[in-house]
């Protein structure tokens, strides 16, 4: 379900976000929008989305410590910052994923 | 279609509720065979009282015994933490993760890092559960502490909406749920989860009285079921938690009319001459140095001897003492200690509290399954813990050792005097047997004597006993029974000899006037033996009398006639001569 990409620079500066869904749920399509309007906006270009759907791949929701649904991870670059759902409030998503220092 | 359903649902009731045994000792018990299968049940109590323990054994145990694989889904420790804690209690976690019986998963979340951004359910949680639950194909689930959520998660009502909705799937998966939370101040738990949880709740605490700590648990509800309401002490051992329930059996253990002898002859007469029944329970009370731990040992060695097992709980002497004290009465019990017939289990009373002594008790008896039981002293132990656990604890020992039919002997300390005879009381009414060690004092001396108070099912003797201790063990006497009193020792023995000096002397003077008697009656007869030959010589004189009459009248008749005779008279001559012949006729016949 890889969906973006962009190689435009470094790998350095590249975002990893790991999005994590149970099917296609309207939170989760919510949350994927929303998600990816924000990084259009503010990291187009260097920002990798993995959505995982747990429904699938249950396995992987150990390693990530994911209670709640949706929940995006930003894996890179560190620290992991985690956000708990379907990031409507668009504030908290920037501080959230500290994309105002980015900016 | 409605009424049809609602015809064949009367066969339902009649199914009980189905419970899953938890393995736990003592707690299936209580419930009536454990935990309502296939639906959640709440374990809370404050920190420290075993929660986590006891969710951790209800899933090994589930494994191991039941065959029933389970998840353990741990909030507070992390997987590795987990295994070395319960390693202690001997449950190999790490295995049973390896061959697939359990499944660890920790769930954590730190708050800090989290952020909260629109709408979310706990969906991720639920397919946690569920693969972990279906990837060993689990039966039992722990949830270990739920309420670490409340701290992590910011949204309360999302919380609250997904819990309840948790338990909701976990019963629909069918899985037996075991959820620990934390006691609350006003309330069961601190977050409210009795709320959701409602078929069954258990209520664990701990209290610690006259700085003995002691664990207790409850069943607060069972929806359903009936269980024991009481709160039970319960143990941490090294074998996991135990329960210990005071009236696990009812009174309905088999019992033997089988008699076993003390080992003292004259005790077993007491008895009705062939001692005590097996499997009774025998309370040997007496002050201090009346010689309890002596009966006790001649008891043990005799029942050994015998080829039986004997366990001695010695909670005043170690067990080289005791052989070495006994040895100087002539009892040799280390050939019997050698054999494996007699075994010492020596503690301080003040080492651990009361539950941890009676779990002590009962796994030496499980594993030495002996066929008599000593405690010398019970007392010992009950100075720790209130009356009513003392008398719950003594119970649960009671009935434990009848259930398996072992003969028991519990020696008592009092201190004297009648009142503590009666405090004795609560204690005495469950044993079958009382036998009282008393000493008398008195002439400068101490002398113990033994009684019979009571002995149920046989005829006993009421008489007080005096025994001695001698080189060569005990050896029961009758006490002098007299218009003074009942004396013992040096005075029973003065009085005897009295009574014997006495009886000498009378021997004496009876013989006495029994010579005398002779005496006199040889006199009477050396009398009556010279009175007769008087007779006799009288009765001779008057023969020789009668002789010379009759000599003398024929001679005068012959004279007579003589002279007719001469004169020729002839008439008075016939009748002369006929009056001769009447005195002739008795001397012819001389």
């Amino acid at each position: 379900m890889k969906i973006k990409t962009a190689k435009q620079r470094a790998a350095a500066k590249l975002w990893q976000l790991r999005l994590y869904v149970t099917g296609q749920t309207p939170k989760s399509l919510t949350a994927f929008a929303n998600l990816k309007k924000f990084c259009e906006s503010h990291l187009k270009g260097r920002y990798r989305i993995k959505v995982i759907d747990l429904v699938k791949q249950p396995e992987l929701a150990k390693g990530d410590q994911i209670l709640a649904i949706p929940t995006v991870v930003r894996k890179l670059p560190k620290p992991v910052r985690t956000i708990l759902g379907n990031l409507s409030d668009t504030e908290r998503v920037l501080v959230g994923l500290d994309l105002r220092a980015a900016e | 279609m409605k009424i049809k359903k609602n015809t064949s649902k009367p066969a339902a009731p009649a199914t009980r509720l189905p419970k899953c045994l938890t393995g736990i000792q003592g707690l299936d018990e209580i419930t009536g065979g454990g935990l309502p299968r296939g639906r959640p049940t709440l374990v809370c109590g404050g920190a420290g009282c075993g929660k986590t323990l006891l969710a951790v054994e209800f899933l090994v145990r589930g494994a191991v015994q039941f065959g029933e694989p389970g998840v353990f889904m741990a909030f507070e420790e992390t997987e590795a933490e987990l295994k070395v804690n319960v390693a202690s209690l001997g449950f190999d976690l790490a295995g049973l993760v390896r061959r697939k019986k359990i499944a660890i998963d920790y769930v954590h979340i730190e708050r800090s890092d989290v952020q909260e951004s629109g709408e979310y359910d706990l969906e991720g949680l639920f397919v946690r559960l569920n693969h972990a639950i279906d990837s060993i194909g689990a039966k039992r689930v722990v949830l270990d502490t739920l309420e670490a959520l409340f701290a992590s998660l910011p949204n309360e009502a999302i919380l609250r909406a997904e819990l309840r909705r948790l338990f909701r799937w976990l019963k629909d998966k069918g899985v037996t749920a075991v959820i620990t939370a934390e006691r609350g101040r006003e309330q069961l738990t601190r977050h409210g989860l009795e709320e959701y949880v409602s078929d069954c709740v258990i209520l664990l605490d701990h209290r610690v009285n006259d700085q003995i700590a002691t664990r207790n648990l409850r069943v607060v509800k069972y929806r359903g079921a009936l269980h024991g309401t009481n709160e039970f002490p319960f143990l941490i051992g090294d074998e996991g938690i135990s329960v210990l329930p005071i009236t696990s059996l009812g009174l309905n253990h088999k019992v033997s009319s089988e008699r076993i002898v003390t080992g003292i002859p004259r005790l077993d007469a007491m008895l009705g001459g062939r001692g005590f029944f097996r499997g009774s329970s025998i309370l040997l009370t007496g002050t201090p140095g009346t010689g309890k731990t002596i009966i006790s040992a001649n008891f043990a060695h005799a029942a050994a001897r015998r080829g039986e097992r004997v366990l001695f709980f010695s909670f005043e002497e170690s067990p080289a003492q005791i052989i070495r004290n006994m040895h100087s009465i002539g009892l040799r019990l280390q050939p019997l200690v050698k054999r494996g017939l007699l075994r010492f289990h020596s503690a301080r009373p003040s080492l651990y509290g009361l539950e941890m002594h009676l779990a002590t008790m009962f796994k030496e008896i499980a594993t030495f399954q002996p066929d008599v039981v000593i405690i010398d002293p019970i007392t010992s132990l009950m100075d720790s813990g209130t009356d009513s656990e003392r008398k719950g604890m003594v119970t649960r020992l009671i009935d434990y050792l009848k259930a398996g039919q072992v003969t028991s002997l519990f020696t008592s300390l009092t201190q004297g005097g009648h009142v503590l005879q009666q405090s004795e009381a609560a204690m005495s009414s469950l044993m079958d047997a009382w036998v009282l060690l008393q000493d008398f004092e008195g002439n400068g001396e101490r002398n113990r004597v033994l009684y019979v108070l009571k002995a149920r099912g046989m005829a006993h003797s009421n008489q007080i006993r005096e025994f001695l201790i001698s080189d060569h063990g005990i050896d029961v006497v009758d006490a002098y029974i007299g218009p003074s009193g009942v004396l013992t020792g040096s005075a029973r023995v003065a009085q005897t000899a009295l009574e014997k000096a006495g009886m000498l002397a009378s021997h004496q003077e009876a013989a006495r006037r029994k010579r005398e008697l002779e005496q006199k009656r040889a006199a009477l007869e050396r009398q009556i033996s010279g009175l007769r030959s008087e007779h006799e010589a009288s009765a001779e004189e008057l023969r020789q009398i009668d002789e010379q009459v009759g000599r003398q009248t024929l001679l005068l008749t012959t004279e007579r006639t003589e002279l007719g005779r001469l004169r020729q008279a002839d008439v008075s001559v016939s009748m002369g001569i006929g009056s001769a012949r009447s005195n002739s006729k008795p001397r012819s016949k001389r």
